[in-house]
């Protein structure tokens, strides 16, 4: 129990940070605010809840303004208002994913990423590449918006490249991460080398747009709509951006997490059970 | 048929022609119809129930007589928004949502998954040799039941009833095997993050060795039944051609690709659960047709064959190891047993957590009630399933649930290839098209 001070302080910051989020304050702060608190919640190690950087040890070194925080994570019971005094329903930590990583990334990922910059290096579009993150044995090479196009048409057809089979596009949403809330996720495999990296590029909800890649791998076509139908993602350029999975006259994007789960209460032997996204649970 | 009869299309609806309702038995009335008027092209509605379209897939065909000059896929009538679903379940849950994707290949879906939940979780190292070659064992026993299922459909959509009757005989041979191991026909959520649900049931290597046998005898015959058939080669030859330029830029695999001669297979490739470990060929063919892809598929299921003969083996030697990954924060805790009162967990395990250990007790209740976290970050780990490249894009955001879960299926990226196969073919060479491209639509629109 010597994790106790720690986690009152904790507690405090989450209280305060209840406060301020309420009154819609501007990211940067926040983001700071939530780094600080995890900081709190690992820094005693033993026992309390971990965020990922410590448990990815490659990425723990990268300089506290690179590590990018989306969202917070309250309590450890998903409980609130239960009057839980135990303090552990007090607790704030940063949900903070892998950081960017720094060269040497190892193996071919320096050939793939060596080879990449130095086209980019050759047609001034040297900001074109925003981040590299290593984990987990894969790369993620973050692309900004504006030239995901070109990017993915050099990757495809250099030599040195050569990624031309597109394995679709993922979108996700991270509603806390501001400015870069709509993520579109491209898996490139390249049989001629056999291997295999990932695309990301990112859009403001204020401004879901992102290129159309549909010309350049036309694989994309069902994906690319798939992703608009789930997430609301438009994809300027693509020949006919509509639903495919859901109805034509569906109102909202399912799959973005403003969009709630549904579901009805099940009455069972006198018991009544929740739909599962009311359901008591953990987070 | 009237147009005034129809709900759906009344005669206001359009403006570009006349619309019919096929309702069976009346083709001389509309024949009849179309004849009187002096247009050519018609746009056939075919689905979303049809017994040639491979479960719930709608096709949108304009012909003009018997040639087809463009088709279209309607699809998304069998979404059930199962991605949406895992983010609201645990990571352990995830599993019993994903095998229901594609249901001729449940395991692949959860191996796709799973793989990627265990290198979110950096386990890959740890997972137990014998959990590996089960489910080596249990995919590639899934191959052979979804390419017969593919053969068997396949042939009774151009009239071969004998195929399909034969193809679901062997297929029912594969599912008990899979009700023997797992419990369960279909959607058996038996590969769980960190290894297996449950060991190999006493007896079941046998039976899989009599099912060897059984099938090394019952293989051939569909070899002799179909692959010099004149009429079985009329109507597959040259037809659903697709080239490599195609498949790539179409991004299809599995053995669509295959048939274009280009041997890429990810257990060679990109080795994943020890297939490194197994002699294997992959096939290949080289006319880019629907014959081939049925060559393809047929010898497949003799290379499966193959690997589960040497799975079986392996297995004989690796009686009592561990099916499920040492770490206890991770292992689910529990083993089914089958009690006088039917099935529950295991006597032994109530007894260690009821009576001898509290610690074992926090953990059983925690994992099953909480599961466990899985550090944030992303993973995509593709694995090569019956129709192709499956792959989970998993994300996680530190949580005990997965943020997002995006099943890359293959059935929906081949299915797009569907208009390029078929335009300027005859109607009839629709239908061989999509079954050579063998969609599964629980998998298509998840």
């Amino acid at each position: 129990m010597t994790d106790k001070p720690d986690e009152k302080a904790a507690g405090q910051a989450k209280d305060e940070s209840d406060d301020k989020t309420d009154s819609n304050e501007s990211a940067r702060p926040a983001e700071e605010r939530n780094l600080e608190a995890a900081r709190s919640a690992t820094g005693t190690g033993s026992g309390v809840e971990q965020p990922a950087p410590d448990q990815s040890p490659e990425n723990v070194p990268a300089p506290t303004g690179e590590v990018r925080s989306v969202g917070e994570r309250h309590g450890m019971f998903g409980v609130k208002g239960s009057g839980d005094t135990s303090g552990y329903g007090g607790l704030v930590s940063a949900k903070v994913f892998p950081a960017p990583s720094q060269k040497p990334y190892g193996g071919w990922f320096d050939e793939v990423s060596d080879a990449l910059e130095a086209r980019l290096r050759a047609t001034d579009l040297t900001a074109a590449i925003e981040s590299v993150v290593v984990h987990r044995g894969e790369i993620t090479f973050h692309v900004r918006r504006e030239d995901l196009a070109f990017v993915a048409q050099m990757l495809r057809d250099d030599e040195a490249l050569r990624f031309e089979f597109c394995s679709g596009v993922s979108g996700v949403h991270y509603p806390e991460d501001t400015g870069r809330e709509l993520h579109a996720v491209y898996h490139l495999t390249s049989m001629t080398h056999n291997r295999l990296i990932r695309l990301e590029v990112t859009a403001p909800d204020s401004d879901p747009h992102v290129p159309s890649l549909v010309s350049i791998y036309p694989t994309l076509d069902w994906h690319e709509r798939e992703t608009y139908d789930m997430f609301g993602l438009i994809f300027d350029g693509h020949p006919a951006l509509t639903r495919v999975l859901m109805p034509d006259d569906w109102p909202g994007h399912p799959q973005r997490k403003d969009y709630p789960l549904g579901g009805i209460p099940v009455e069972y032997k006198g018991g009544s059970i929740p739909p599962p996204d009311q359901r008591r649970s953990y987070n | 048929m009237t147009t005034e009869q129809d709900f759906y299309a009344a005669p206001g609806d359009t403006s570009q022609g006349r619309v019919f309702t096929v309702t069976g038995q009346d083709w001389d009335s509309i024949t009849q119809s179309i004849g009187e008027s002096a247009e050519e092209r018609v746009v056939v509605n075919m689905g979303p129930q049809h017994p040639s379209t491979h479960g719930v897939l709608r096709l949108i065909l304009e012909l003009e007589g018997e040639t087809v000059t463009e088709a279209r896929c309607g699809i998304g009538y069998l979404h059930t928004g199962i991605e949406k679903n895992m983010e609201y379940r645990s990571w352990v849950q995830g599993t019993t949502f994903c095998t229901r994707m594609d249901y001729l290949s449940p395991f692949y879906n959860e191996m796709a998954y799973v793989l990627g939940v265990e290198r979110l979780l950096d386990i890959e190292d740890d997972i137990p040799e014998k959990a590996e070659v089960m489910r080596v064992l249990l995919m590639e026993l899934n191959r052979i039941s979804s390419h017969l299922v593919c053969i068997a459909t396949g042939g009774m959509e151009i009239g071969a009833l004998t195929v399909m009757t034969i193809g679901f005989r062997e297929r029912e041979l594969v599912l008990d095997l899979f009700e023997l191991i797992t419990g369960l026909r279909m959607n058996h959520a038996f590969i769980r993050p960190g290894g297996v649900a449950q060991d190999l049931p006493p007896g079941a290597l046998d039976e899989i060795r009599d099912f060897i046998a059984l099938m090394k005898k019952r293989l051939p015959e569909y070899a002799a039944l179909c692959n010099a058939n004149p009429i079985f080669k009329g109507r597959l030859v040259d037809v659903g051609h697709l080239d490599l330029a195609g498949c790539m830029a179409l991004g299809l695999t599995g053995p669509v690709l295959r048939s274009t001669g280009y041997a890429w297979d990810l257990r060679k490739t990109q080795p994943y659960s020890g297939y490194e470990d197994y002699d294997f060929e992959v096939q290949t063919w080289d006319t880019c047709d629907s014959y081939g892809r049925f060559r393809i598929r047929l010898n497949e299921m003799w290379e499966s064959l193959k690997i589960v003969e040497q799975a079986a083996d392996r297995l004989a030697g690796l009686e009592g190891a561990p099916v499920m990954v040492g770490d206890k924060k991770i292992a689910w805790p529990s083993q089914l047993a089958i009690g006088s009162d039917g099935m529950g967990n295991s006597l032994d395990h109530i007894r260690h957590i009821m009576g001898e250990s509290m610690e074992a007790l926090i953990h059983h209740f925690k994992l099953v009630t909480e599961g466990f976290r899985v550090p944030a970050g992303q993973a995509y780990v593709p694995i090569e399933s019956p129709r192709g490249e499956l792959g989970a894009h998993v994300v996680s955001d530190g949580g005990t649930r997965p943020f997002r879960a995006h099943f890359r299926d293959p059935s929906f990226t081949n299915l797009q290839a569907t208009s390029v196969m078929s335009e300027g073919g005859m109607v009839s060479d629709v239908i061989v098209a999509i079954a050579s491209i063998d969609p599964v639509m629980g998998g298509v629109d998840r």
